[in-house]
Formats: C-alpha cells, sequence, structure tokens
C-alpha cells in the first residue's frame, strides 16, 4: 500500500482532456531525441568497456562494435582484490542502509506521533543537517577515527555516512508516517496491540515502500563515496572498496580507458538494479517529501 | 513495553530518538565541533604526529586565509560555478517536466527511464564516463563537434563548462521528476481552463503551472543550490584535484587539498567553516521562507 496522492509513472491516470495539437508529435520527438541523449554517456560507458582494446584507442571511435570483448573486464576482475573490493563496498553500503532505515524509521515516529518539547527545533536541525558539507569535515572525521583505532576499517566508511544519510533519511520518511492515519492507531490500542506491537507489525509495514524510497538516497552516498575510502583506509588495502579499483586504471602517463570504463559499468550496475527497483516508489517519496 | 497503556509516556518520543541522535552527536555535531576547534589551532603534521603540542591561534589562521588572493578567487569560481549549475538544471528540468506532461506514455516512459539511468550514475562514474566522451584523442563529441584535438580540460573556462554538463546531466533528473509529480497533482480543471482559455505553454506555465508549484520550485532550488555548492567528486576526478595550476578549485576541493595535500589542517577546517555558514544561511533563507508561508513543520 502506497501512501495517499502518490503518483505512478508506469501507470499515469488517463488526462482524458488533453487536448490535441499539431505540437504533440514534435514534443514526443523531441523527448525520444533527449532521451537517447541522456541515455547516451551510460550506452557509450558500456559499449567501450566491451570494445577491443584496438577500437578504443582509436581516434575514429564509432558508436557500435563488431568484435565486442571481455578483455576490459578481465583486467578489472584480474586486479588483486577486486572481488573483495566489490565485496566491501557492499558491505559498507548495505550496513548503512539497513541501519539508517531502522534508526530513522523510529526517529520519524517521534517526531510525527508526537507532540513534545523542542520537536519543532529538532526538525529544523535535522533540516540544517542535510546542507552540512560532508568533505569539509573529513578532516575532524580523520582524527575522531584514528584516536578511536578505527582507521583502516571498514567501521570507518559506515559509521560518517550513517551519520550523513540519517537526517534526509528522517526528513522524508516523516512524509510517510504522516499518511498513515492515526485512526489506525487508535484501533490497535483497543485491540490491546502494544506499542512496540504497533510499531513494527503494523506501522513498519506501511511504511515500508517510504524506506524502500529513502534507502536508494543512503545507498547511493555511501556506495559512491570515494574520499573516506582514500583518507580513512590509507594502509591496510583489503579493506579498500571499488572506487580504488576504479582509479587504479588512472595513469599519469596513458589512461587505461577500457579497464576505466569496465570498472565503471561494474560501479554503476549495482546503482542501477537499486533504483529500478524502487523507481515507482521513489517518485510517490519525493512528492510525499515534498508536498507537506 | 510496559507502558503499553499509557498513552504517551513523556519519554517514549526520546527513546525512538536516542538512536538517531546518538550517532548524529557523535558522528556530525561533535566533528563540527572540532572543524572550529582546529580551525582556531596551529595544526599541522608536527601536532598531528604529536612532535609539538597544538598553540591557539585566535583567528590568525582565518587572518591568513581571509589574506591570500586565492582564497576569494576560489570562493568567487565556487559561487558562479554553483550558480550557473543551479540555473542550468533547473532550466533544464522544468522545462523536460513541463514536455513530460506533453507526451504519451512510450517517450514518457523512455525520458523517464534515461533519466532515472543518470540519476543512479554514481557521481565518480559519471565524471570518468563524461571525460571520456570529451577526450581530445579518443572522445567521440571533439569528432562530432569537428574539434580536433581540443584539450577540455586544458582551459580555465572550458573545463569548468565540461564538469557543468556532467552536473547537470546527473542532477536535472531530480528537479524533473519532482516537478513533473508536482504539476501531475495540479487539478487537471485548472488546465484545462487556461487551455480552453487560449493560453500557451509558456503562458500556462507562468501563470499557472509555476505559482501552483512555488513550494515544489523552492524546495529543488535549494537543494541544488546546496548540492552545487558543495561539489567535490565532479571536480576532483574530472579535473584531477583541481585543475591545471588549480584553475578549476571550488571551495570544497580547496579545503581538502589544503588538509590533506599540504598538511595545513588548520587552514583547512577554517575554510570548511567558511563553507559551513555560508550554506547554513542558505537554509536559513530557506526557512524564513516556508514559514512566512505559514506552513507547519
Amino acid at each position: 500500500m502506497s501512501p495517499p496522492g502518490t503518483f505512478h509513472m508506469r501507470s499515469p491516470r488517463a488526462r482524458r482532456l488533453r487536448i490535441r495539437r499539431p505540437g504533440r508529435l514534435a514534443a514526443e520527438a523531441a523527448a525520444v531525441l533527449i532521451a537517447a541523449l541522456v541515455a547516451f554517456p551510460l550506452y557509450w560507458m558500456v559499449l567501450s568497456a566491451f570494445k577491443p582494446a584496438g577500437e578504443i584507442q582509436s581516434t575514429e571511435p564509432r558508436p557500435w562494435t563488431l568484435d565486442p570483448s571481455l578483455d576490459a573486464f578481465r583486467r578489472v576482475f584480474a586486479q588483486q582484490d577486486f572481488g573483495r573490493y566489490f565485496l566491501n563496498s557492499l558491505l559498507v553500503a548495505g550496513t548503512v542502509v539497513v541501519a539508517s532505515a531502522l534508526i530513522a524509521f523510529l526517529a520519524a515516529v517521534a517526531v510525527t506521533r508526537f507532540r513534545f518539547r523542542f520537536r519543532t527545533t529538532l526538525l529544523i536541525m535535522f533540516l540544517v543537517a542535510q546542507m552540512v558539507p560532508v568533505e569539509a569535515l573529513t578532516i575532524p572525521l580523520f582524527f575522531l577515527m584514528r584516536d578511536f583505532g578505527q582507521l583502516n576499517t571498514l567501521g570507518s566508511l559506515i559509521l560518517p555516512h550513517l551519520a550523513f544519510s540519517l537526517p534526509f533519511a528522517i526528513w522524508m520518511l516523516r512524509g510517510f508516517v504522516k499518511a498513515v492515519p492515526e485512526a489506525l492507531e487508535e484501533q490497535a490500542a483497543i485491540d490491546g496491540a502494544s506499542r512496540a506491537r504497533f510499531l513494527w507489525r503494523i506501522l513498519f509495514p506501511l511504511v515500508f515502500p517510504g524506506l524502500a524510497a529513502t534507502s536508494v538516497f543512503s545507498f547511493i552516498s555511501t556506495w559512491n563515496d570515494f574520499l573516506f575510502a582514500k583518507s580513512f583506509l590509507i594502509s591496510d588495502v583489503s579493506q579498500s572498496t571499488l572506487p580504488m579499483a576504479l582509479l587504479v586504471f588512472f595513469k599519469p602517463d596513458e589512461n587505461d580507458w577500457g579497464g576505466i570504463m569496465a570498472a565503471s559499468t561494474v560501479m554503476t550496475v549495482p546503482v542501477l538494479v537499486f533504483f529500478v527497483l524502487v523507481q515507482r516508489r521513489l517518485v510517490s517519496g519525493l512528492g510525499g517529501a515534498v508536498k507537506d | 513495553m510496559t507502558a503499553a497503556r499509557l498513552r504517551h509516556p513523556r519519554w517514549t518520543p526520546w527513546l525512538y530518538l536516542l538512536p538517531a541522535l546518538a550517532v548524529l552527536v557523535a558522528l556530525l555535531v561533535y566533528p563540527i565541533y572540532q572543524l572550529g576547534l582546529i580551525s582556531f589551532l596551529e595544526y599541522t603534521q608536527a601536532q598531528v604526529s604529536g612532535g609539538q603540542p597544538t598553540s591557539f591561534q585566535g583567528l590568525a589562521n582565518y587572518a591568513t586565509l581571509f589574506g591570500d588572493g586565492e582564497f576569494w578567487r576560489v570562493l568567487l569560481a565556487t559561487v558562479l560555478f554553483a550558480a550557473a549549475c543551479v540555473l542550468s538544471t533547473l532550466l533544464v528540468g522544468c522545462a523536460l517536466a513541463v514536455l513530460l506532461t506533453r507526451v504519451r506514455a512510450l517517450p514518457r516512459l523512455l525520458l523517464m527511464l534515461a533519466a532515472l539511468g543518470a540519476w543512479a550514475t554514481p557521481a565518480i562514474t559519471g565524471s570518468t564516463v563524461w571525460v571520456f566522451l570529451f577526450d581530445p584523442d579518443f572522445g567521440p563529441v571533439n569528432r562530432v563537434l569537428g574539434l580536433g584535438d581540443f584539450s577540455w580540460t586544458y582551459g580555465r573556462y572550458s573545463a569548468f563548462a565540461l564538469v557543468l554538463f556532467e552536473v547537470v546531466w546527473c542532477s536535472f533528473p531530480f528537479v524533473m521528476v519532482t516537478v513533473y509529480a508536482g504539476i501531475r497533482a495540479i487539478p487537471s480543471e485548472v488546465l484545462e481552463a487556461a487551455a480552453l482559455d487560449g493560453a500557451s505553454q509558456w503562458r500556462t506555465w507562468r501563470s499557472v503551472m509555476a505559482p501552483m508549484l512555488r513550494p515544489i520550485l523552492l524546495v529543488v532550488t535549494i537543494q541544488s543550490i546546496i548540492w552545487d555548492f558543495k561539489i567535490f567528486t565532479q571536480i576532483y576526478v574530472m579535473t584531477n584535484g583541481g585543475g591545471i595550476a588549480r584553475q578549476n578549485l571550488v571551495l570544497n576541493v580547496y579545503a581538502y587539498q589544503k588538509a590533506f595535500a599540504s598538511s595545513q589542517y588548520s587552514l583547512g577546517s577554517a575554510i570548511g567553516v567558511v563553507m559551513l555558514l555560508i550554506l547554513l544561511a542558505v537554509t536559513l533563507v530557506h526557512l524564513r521562507i516556508v514559514r512566512r508561508q505559514g506552513e507547519e513543520l
């Protein structure tokens, strides 16, 4: 079930009174053309990853290839510990997504279902926290991680990303929790359900679509991180994450573009999959978060 | 939970907030405090390794920073670059959102999918792909435009332009999808009335849609300002850490380079504080506007 007033891009409500104009065909042609332009960089990335070495270093690049090769992917996967980097990335992003969803859910319930002192102040703080430039905090976080012996551990990536994704997650989930009628809660109380039972058995499943939408953002920001990985995982390569495996192919003399594009493809695919899985919720989530 | 019968024990909301607050205080509030603190200290490699004690410098770091011509140059570049990114993103996003309302399901789906693809692309891979597209030797863009071996990253403005293209590409989808959702929420009678009155597309947007979408436009504008002002990855990857002779530095990269490349942690922190204050100002303006519109948080 999704909150009321949501939009699903796949099944748009029929707009009966679409005024037919000759301009529509032009608009549709433009839309298709723009879609192709927008998709082109991704197409080029995947194409280049499959091109044989000779073609990619060609000064007459062609938008197709007649003999696709897996060489570039082999170079990527042949890197020492590449699988490990991938798992590390997945582990960090997965932990952040699950932890931030649970923590944000509880916090969102608190700020929507209760009236208490400092509630508005807290909400403003959550809003303000979203604008903090993460990169600027690399300096103090570096010292913090060092003092707690967290340098070179995955914890040094998980903890900061958890903190940075929470404010936005809480802010977005608020709309979804609000959309669940209060009457449901009263009914549950009358039926003798405890607060915890109501929370996890009734409210949580209802808000789950919102959690899915929210988790995209925490997943992406964590998955994309290369600054923290670069700064906090200084000496222990076995703890490295994917971006490091990508940057290896940038060489001062000549970049290995095939390797870069193949590694980029490997890094982009999980995010695309995640996006496709939650895309419908995403639109309704943004609608909900923006509307109220 | 034992408090099941009590409707609202006073501490219940705080119990729910506890995990979030614990994480935020430890990993957001405390580092911000530390950032401010370091910006008032002398903090270089000697202090980091414990060779020398830290000493309080008052505002000396800020005096050094504000006395440095490069800081002002970078600040100006950051503001102008962010402004250009925000304007382009909003323009493209809104135009395509309106376009989406005028086409049938299939073209709409294609454009939506392409936009979602761009949106989902990690900043780092988006940056590498765009650099490759515009590569002077092997990129298709220079071939198509007949630019020969023109190097986009060599000149200051062309390098900024290249980064701007990538930023607009990966951030217009958020604006487009959000504004499109907003337009769909406008009662169709209103749009019909406008169409029956013979209003042009531009007129409908300016006089009907834009005013009704004001809250949504405000949110996407503020979000874009915040995102584009603190751009890091794109500049860092596409211009190789700030461009030739540091010509493409923006504040965020500047702070990082100061701290981690030249071990001037105090100066890096001071730049971080300046950024924080500017973004805080943007957020406060946002809050004021929201409050004036009488919306409840």
